[in-house]
């Protein structure tokens, strides 16, 4: 298993507040990672030090040779004014293929053939002509998929990805990740409210809170109390999670957690600083 | 047709006008793609009020308009920019503060010095005879710069229109592409408003691209023809108001109102085209499946 990145310690902030504070991270070849919290809770800024947007103001982030070399993948969130760009699919898809361009002004044959190519993983081949604007919610997010894939096939970063897809699109689209991360070993590091599925999906959580609350396997995420408070809508109150919210969250999370939950609530914070451990 | 083009050639300040008016169109149509569909369609209209309150400030004091409009209007486009980046203020409505502020600098400086002389008019309202040698130079200069960023850097420009964030993260500098557009924006807006008047220069940025998108599907697309639109708009316009003795702006503007229109009916015209198509398509699967069922109900 390559290391893709590393993290140590690292700290990103805005002017002179900080936004994420001594997060530590490791993503290797396979990885399928999701990064949870609240609102403003330092996830996006986390992702856009990771991108090499923002400077860490603290500690350093590691990038592997090979990562330098493809580049990462970028899934934003979608903007208001891509809802009736005037592009097509091809158009949009052959723009990931940017970051390799340097500074040589047209596209190579090279380069619309790795787009044709990213359209075919997708199932999308036949759209390559339709205009952007025309299409569905879940058939966009291929296409930004697609356009990522073109940037790099080792390391895919998503920011809240299915905010606005229906039901049997988001299960789609877990198919496909699922499918990228298992069959192609790409990398996933994703942003996401949707606790329901990733405890399904995701091989390691990072709950955050400015600072790292939790890193580590699903299976004993799901266990510990930040899970249980996440999922019955606590997070907020963190103070008052006395027994009621106890309770009340314990039965949200009923067949994940089982019985252990109640043991496994001191465990949380031990496992928060690496549990990357556990999972290797 | 032929006769009275060459009857408007004949006269010199008409070939100028011709000459820089179909520049900056050209210019401020394929700006204007990236701009409209960025969500700064009002950016126009917000420098050209600034560029008013420069000119007449200008023109009170004594100094040359181009020298002084210039750069303030391009310090006006980076502060807007800064502003709406930062996330300080949505952008529309740091357009309209921006706008409106210059624009009541420009009309209390006028009152108090001049009045409302010709010169300060034909800003408001634009005049065909307002296309000096140096403006045609300068037009020319900036459409050599913009049609080479549309060339050259096409790729990249689609990319920060099409997706900052994503842009930014396979290392495109979309600040410095931003901050391009923005100063090429100003330095049109400029050249051009005196001709179209600072009420009418930002139909130049939307009116093209707002067009080409009604009917293409591409990027490249909507660039080629909103080019090809503002050109060929410009030209309309200005036999228009030379036959019928109308201002050249408003003339250029009509036409290019008209254009749209026809535009969008096609558009129109051809989504219920296809509506009709699958309805008709969606009842012939009933009408089978209507069949089959009683077929099968028979025996
Ligand atoms: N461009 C910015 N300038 C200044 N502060 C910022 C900026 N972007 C974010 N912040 C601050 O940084 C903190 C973390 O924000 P961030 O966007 O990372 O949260 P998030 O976890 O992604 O939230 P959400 O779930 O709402 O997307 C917030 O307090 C926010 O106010
Ligand atoms: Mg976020």
């Amino acid at each position: 298993m390559g290391l893709l990145l590393k993290c140590e310690h690292v700290d990103f902030g805005y002017e002179n507040q900080d936004a994420v504070v001594d997060v530590s991270l490791e993503v290797r070849t396979g990885d399928y990672i999701c990064i949870v919290g609240e609102n403003g809770s330092g996830k996006s800024t986390l992702m856009k030090g990771i991108l090499g947007l923002l400077k860490p103001t603290a500690g350093r982030i590691e990038v592997s040779e090979e990562l330098k070399r493809a580049g990462i993948g970028y899934l934003p969130q979608q903007t208001e004014a891509q809802k009736d760009f005037p592009a097509t699919v091809f158009e949009v898809v052959l723009s990931g293929c940017l970051g390799k361009r340097g500074n040589r002004p047209f596209y190579s044959a090279r380069e619309k053939n790795a787009a044709r190519a990213n359209l075919e993983r997708l199932g999308i081949a036949d759209l390559r002509k339709s205009c952007f604007r025309d299409l569905s919610g879940g058939q966009k997010q291929r296409v930004l998929i697609a356009r990522a894939l073109c940037a790099t096939d080792r390391l895919l970063v998503l920011d809240e990805p299915i905010t606005g897809l229906d039901p049997s699109a988001i299960q789609e689209f877990y198919q496909l990740i699922r499918h990228l991360n298992r069959e192609e070993q790409v990398a996933i590091l994703m942003v996401s409210h949707d606790m329901a599925n990733i405890v399904h999906q995701a091989d390691k959580i990072l709950h955050m809170r400015q600072r790292p609350l939790f890193y580590g396997p699903v299976r004993e995420y799901v266990k510990s109390r930040w899970a249980r408070e996440f999922l019955a809508g606590e997070d907020a109150a963190e103070e008052k999670a006395g027994n009621a919210a106890e309770e009340k969250a314990g039965n949200a999370t009923e067949e994940k957690a089982g019985n252990a939950a109640e043991e496994k609530t001191g465990n949380a914070a031990g496992v928060s600083a690496d549990g990357k451990e556990d999972a290797t | 047709m032929i006769g009275i083009v060459a009857e408007m050639l004949s006269y010199p300040f008409l070939v100028r006008a011709l000459i820089g008016g179909i520049l900056v169109s050209l210019c401020a149509s394929l700006l204007g793609v990236s701009l409209v569909l960025k969500r700064y369609s009002m950016i126009g209209d917000g420098l050209s009020h600034v560029s008013f309150g420069a000119l007449s400030v200008a023109v009170a004091v004594g100094w040359s308009p181009l020298s002084v409009s210039i750069p303030v209007v391009v310090l006006a486009a980076f502060f807007l920019l800064r502003i709406t980046e930062s996330g300080k203020m949505k952008s529309d409505a740091a357009i309209a503060v921006i706008s409106a502020s210059a624009l009541a600098i420009g009309i209390i400086v006028t009152s108090m010095t001049t009045g409302m002389t010709t010169d300060v008019s034909s800003y408001m309202f634009g005049s065909i005879l307002a296309m000096s040698r140096e403006d045609v130079a300068l037009a020319a200069a900036l459409s050599l710069i913009v049609l080479g960023l549309f060339l050259f850097c096409y790729n990249k420009v689609f990319a920060v229109t099409f997706d900052e964030s994503f842009a930014r993260a396979t290392g495109v500098r979309v600040s410095r592409y931003n901050v391009l557009i923005a100063v090429l924006t100003a330095v049109t807006i400029v050249l051009g408003m005196r001709m179209m008047g600072a009420m009418l220069i930002s139909s130049l940025i939307i009116f093209p691209a707002l067009t080409a998108m009604q009917l293409l599907k591409s990027f490249r697309g909507v660039v080629a023809v909103s080019g090809v639109l503002s050109v060929a708009g410009f030209f309309a316009g200005m036999v228009l108001s030379y036959v019928y003795s109308t201002p050249a702006g408003a003339s250029v503007v009509v036409v290019d109102l008209a254009v749209f229109l026809v535009f969008v009916g096609i558009r129109m015209g051809r989504e219920r085209k296809r509506k009709k198509g699958e309805a008709w398509r969606a009842g012939e699967k009933d009408r089978k499946r209507a069949g089959r069922e009683t077929r099968a109900e028979r025996p």
